[in-house]
């Protein structure tokens, strides 16, 4: 197997290894750096539970290689939580409403739904719909995170 | 008493999961693990030539590979799961059942029956390798003619899927009451339709996956599943590969997600412990969607053919039904489904004479097992579609049609002149249903709506409502098991038999426990999904948890409660009745000073010379309970859809949706109130999206998520919710099971508004999903036929 070497900052922190070519990130993320909050639920694009940021963009781990995130900045799921180990305003507006059942999405929701916050913080109902429209949560049905994303957003803009 | 329950407490599972430190059975990682790929059938029926695995045994980094010869004798082949098919002898009696066994290998070793049925299994140092291997294994199949059509398998020439069998009815009954061929006789009018619901997936955002060790010291396998019921595992690998249960300790961890597939055992539950036995080292396997697709197995894939005896003033007199489950190539789950179905069909109507056959047939499909609903979202949307078709036949309002027929308050507990699959009589304990309807349509201002419909039809705007009701048996025992004890440290702890994949255990358990033992919540440790610490456990399906483990660990506490009371009455020397506990200390009421902290009560009940335990109780403070219902209690909901169909294109879009719901006593609103709008979310898929899809050769063409549409963010509305709280009879809290109701109703509630807003054209949507291409055509076709009388 070829190994090449990459360099990445992940969650702030410089990381050098040398990976299978065909190594995909979202494993990489999981297996060799042992961050396994970023899941994964279809490996092919449509679930978002796999979802983190990639130079201050969510993308889908599982649709990028490992070797294509050389030189990136990478942020997961772990990211978000306070240095004092309290919850950050978003994984707060989570559970204060009740947006998460099984949790197995929510790593990919916060991930897609901190970048959005940051790009609008007074979105309206319909767009932040439209913002986790590209995730799947098949115990929640939606509306808690709905909330969730709405007290996150006020929280954010206050 | 009840300080925490019946209130919304916030979850204690939160912290774990938002912060990407929970723990899945994928995110399990040992020293020395390697992982497992399964190579599966690409037929949906053939037999099994030769299979060629030298070159993937070749190949760099793989450690084994096995087949069916390999295993054969070894490892026996998977049955119907008894604890789930056993009937009680006079159930046994009232339906005559016929029910024949079906037979899976592990790993398929003469002969394939499903696309996507394991075959062999690679063991490499990781996936990517595993996988490479997998595709160097050459199987050589000889195809059979393959059946996926039910009635076709029940043709005389069939190819049969089980070959032991003499035919493809893996099992048939009869349920009757009162006399529904005479009631068709005396009706003044009579309707016949088919109404079907197809197989859907339930689809779990987490996959299956397994991880196991084998210790030698202990010979004992530590097996990890994503699991609803690791018990249930437990005794199935120990029949499997001849162990006793003592071997085997199997952990659910965080499962994400299950709907009842994750229940049962699935082959890869018994290989993947196998093979850590041989290799010595962990064993690790993670479906992947695509295996979830065509192997997780599937659901529903009903079809009813139904004969309606009914008057001029919307009685109806009788119901003749006969329905077909397709069960695919094995039926894992006996009645369960399938009487399901037979004793919920009637819901909050009084239908005196009532006559149902079923027939369970095989096919070359996967298995089908329950789902969220198991057997009742099928017969709700029967039930619920005949009240209109016989409204709409008689120009009445379906609420005219629903009123007439409903179970009044006063008749309750209502006797519906059958059997539970319990063998209990099946008596509706407690609800008013006719107010339920009452409360709905006033929310949603009915009177109103209808008003307003008119106007908006005229202006080209299809706007329809659709009602759905139903009363469902939850909380199916046999029983359920808690343990409770106080640690040295003066900790409580609750080890429960049910173990949860999303419904918040840890935190409505520990609310129960924490009013009977006077603490907070977050004071109590919940364990839950480890076979290690109970002898019984039942597990999660079926709308249970809440009713018999909620049920089994209030009166586990109680108990504790009054051994706590006991062990202090005689440290402090005062009578039981004398004290009162609160924070985790106890105090003589008139004299609060005078007060033992539960630490010290425990350090009181150790066994030995100095222990206070009062004579004839056991030292030590632990409390076992299994509560074991007398038969199931019975939620019940009314749903109200309102909808806009766009004709050109077929698009029904959802205006909005209501719920009553009538759970007992609720513990907490909030986790509540998820479970029925996460449920009525999955609803609204079957209604409008969900449908697994198989060509005539049996392959499947729903294999992923751009062809098996899941609902999005973009589809489901905010559900306004409404409740009724008629305790239960059957339980000292008066709980009743609320996580498969949500999605009972949606699928009939959707396709009667959908018929509404198209009235005065005549549709008829007897089947599912109500896709726009679909819709489009049946629009079509009632056009045509209202073209043609319009001209004669
Ligand atoms: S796992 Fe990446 S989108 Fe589903
Ligand atoms: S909480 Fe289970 S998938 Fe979203």
């Amino acid at each position: 197997m070829d190994g090449v070497k990459i360099n990445l900052k992940v969650n702030g922190q410089d990381i050098s290894r040398e990976v299978d070519s065909r190594l995909l990130l979202s494993d990489f993320i999981r297996e060799s750096l042992y961050l396994t909050g970023t899941h994964i639920g279809c490996e092919h694009g449509v679930c978002g539970a796999c979802t983190i940021h990639v130079n201050g963009d969510p993308v889908r781990s599982c649709l990028m290689l490992a070797v294509q995130a050389d030189g990136c900045e990478v942020k997961t799921v772990e990211s978000l939580i306070q240095e004092n180990g309290k919850l950050n305003y978003l994984q707060q507006a989570f559970s204060d409403n009740h947006a998460l059942q099984c949790g197995f999405c929510t790593p990919g929701f916060l991930m897609t739904v901190s970048g959005f916050l940051e790009e609008n913080s007074k979105p309206s109902e319909d767009e932040i719909k439209k913002c986790i429209s590209g995730n799947l949560c098949r115990c929640t049905g939606y509306s808690n995170i709905i909330k969730a994303v709405k007290q996150a957003a006020q929280t954010v803009s206050n | 008493m009840t300080k925490y329950v019946g209130q919304s407490v916030k979850r204690r599972e939160d912290y774990r999961l938002v912060t990407g430190t929970g723990q899945f059975v994928g995110d399990i990682r040992m020293a020395n693990m390697v992982e497992a790929v399964f190579v599966r059938s690409t037929h949906a029926h053939a037999t099994i030539k030769g299979i060629d695995i030298s070159e993937a045994q070749a190949l760099e980094g793989v450690h084994v590979i096995l087949t069916g010869m390999d295993i054969d004798g070894i490892i026996k082949p998977l049955v119907q799961f008894e604890s789930h098919c056993a009937l009680p002898p006079n159930l046994e009696e009232a339906i005559n059942p016929t029910i024949h066994y079906c037979y899976e290998d592990v790993l398929a070793k003469n002969k394939v029956m499903y696309v996507g049925q394991p075959i062999a299994v690679v063991v490499a140092d990781n996936r990517y390798v595993a996988e490479d291997a997998a595709d160097l294994i050459k199987v050589e199949y000889e195809t059979l003619t393959v059946v996926v059509d039910p009635f076709k398998s029940l043709e005389k020439d069939a190819p049969l899927i089980q070959e032991h069998l003499q035919n493809n009815v893996q099992s048939d009954f009869h349920v009757t009451t009162g006399n529904a061929v005479q009631s068709l006789k005396d009706a003044d009018q009579i309707l016949k339709a088919r109404i079907q619901t197809p197989r859907v997936s339930s689809n779990p955002l987490e996959t299956r996956g397994v991880v196991s060790t084998y210790e030698n010291r202990t010979d004992q396998f530590h097996i990890y599943s994503s699991t609803q019921l690791p018990f249930e595992i437990r005794t199935y690998i120990a029949r499997s590969l001849d162990l006793v249960e003592q071997q085997i300790r199997v952990t659910a961890p965080d499962v994400g997600g299950g709907f009842g597939p994750k229940g049962g055992v699935h082959p890869e539950e018994i290989l993947i412990p196998y093979l850590s036995k041989l290799l010595k080292r962990p064993v690790k396997w993670i479906e992947d969607r695509l295996e979830h697709m065509t192997s997780a197995r599937h659901s529903r894939d009903q079809i009813h053919d139904v004969e309606v005896a009914f008057n001029q003033d919307g009685t109806i007199l009788g119901i003749k039904d006969h329905f077909i489950i397709d069960s695919g190539a094995v039926n894992y789950f006996g009645l369960t489904c399938a009487y399901n179905s037979a004793y919920h069909l009637r819901g909050a109507y009084k239908i005196p004479n009532y006559d149902v056959t079923c027939q369970i047939v095989l096919t070359n499909k996967t298995p089908n097992v329950p789902f969220r609903g198991a057997g009742r979202p099928e017969v709700v949307f029967v039930m619920d579609r005949i009240i209109d078709m016989v409204a709409r036949r008689l120009k009445k309002d379906p609420v005219e049609v629903m009123r007439k027929n409903m179970i009044q308050a006063e008749d309750m507990p209502y006797d519906q002149g059958i059997l539970v699959k319990d063998g209990a009589k099946l008596i509706y304990d407690s609800g008013d249903y006719p107010a339920a309807l009452d409360q709905g349509l006033k929310m949603i201002d009915y009177e109103g709506f209808r008003e307003q419909q008119k106007e908006l039809k005229k202006q080209g705007k299809l706007v329809g409502v659709g009602i759905s009701t139903y009363v469902e048996g939850t909380g199916a025992g046999p029983f359920e098991s808690a343990y409770v004890t106080i640690d040295g440290s003066g900790q409580v702890v609750a080890y429960l038999g049910s173990s949860p994949q999303g419904q918040g255990h840890e935190t409505v358990f520990s609310q129960i426990c924490a009013d009977e033992l006077m603490l907070s919540p977050n004071d109590i440790t919940i364990r839950v999904g480890d076979t290690t610490n109970l002898a019984f456990g039942a597990g999660t399906y079926a709308s249970r948890s809440a009713v018999n483990a909620g049920s089994a660990i209030q009166i586990a506490s109680a108990k504790l409660r009054g051994k706590v009371l006991a062990v202090a009455a005689a440290m402090l020397e005062v009578e039981s009745s004398d004290l009162q506990m609160e924070n985790g200390k106890v105090f003589v009421k008139t004299n609060p000073e005078k007060c033992v902290t539960y630490k010290e009560i425990a350090k009181a009940a150790r066994p030995g010379n100095r222990c206070r335990v009062p004579g004839g109780m056991e030292p030590g403070l632990q409390v076992t309970h299994y509560f074991v219902p007398p038969t199931v209690t019975f939620s019940s909901s009314v749903h109200i859809a309102m909808v806009e169909v766009d004709k050109e294109t077929g698009l029904v879009e959802l205006k909005g949706y209501s719920v009553v719901h009538d759970a007992g006593k609720v513990i907490n609103p909030m986790i509540v109130d998820g479970q029925v709008q996460g449920g009525i979310a999955q609803g609204i898929g079957a209604a409008l999206f969900e449908e697994v899809v198989y060509d005539e050769k049996g392959q499947l063409l729903t294999g992923s998520y751009m062809d098996y549409l899941l609902p999005t963010s973009m589809e489901i509305p905010t559900v306004e919710k409404s409740h009724q709280e008629f305790l239960s009879t059957r339980n000292p809290l008066g709980i009743k099971g609320v996580g498969e109701g949500g999605a009972i109703s949606p699928p009939a509630a959707i396709a009667n508004a959908v018929v509404d807003a198209l009235d005065p054209l005549e549709i008829t949507i007897n089947q599912l999903p109500i896709s726009p291409s679909k819709l489009r055509n049946w629009i079509k076709e009632a056009e045509r036929k209202k073209f043609k009388i319009e001209i004669g």
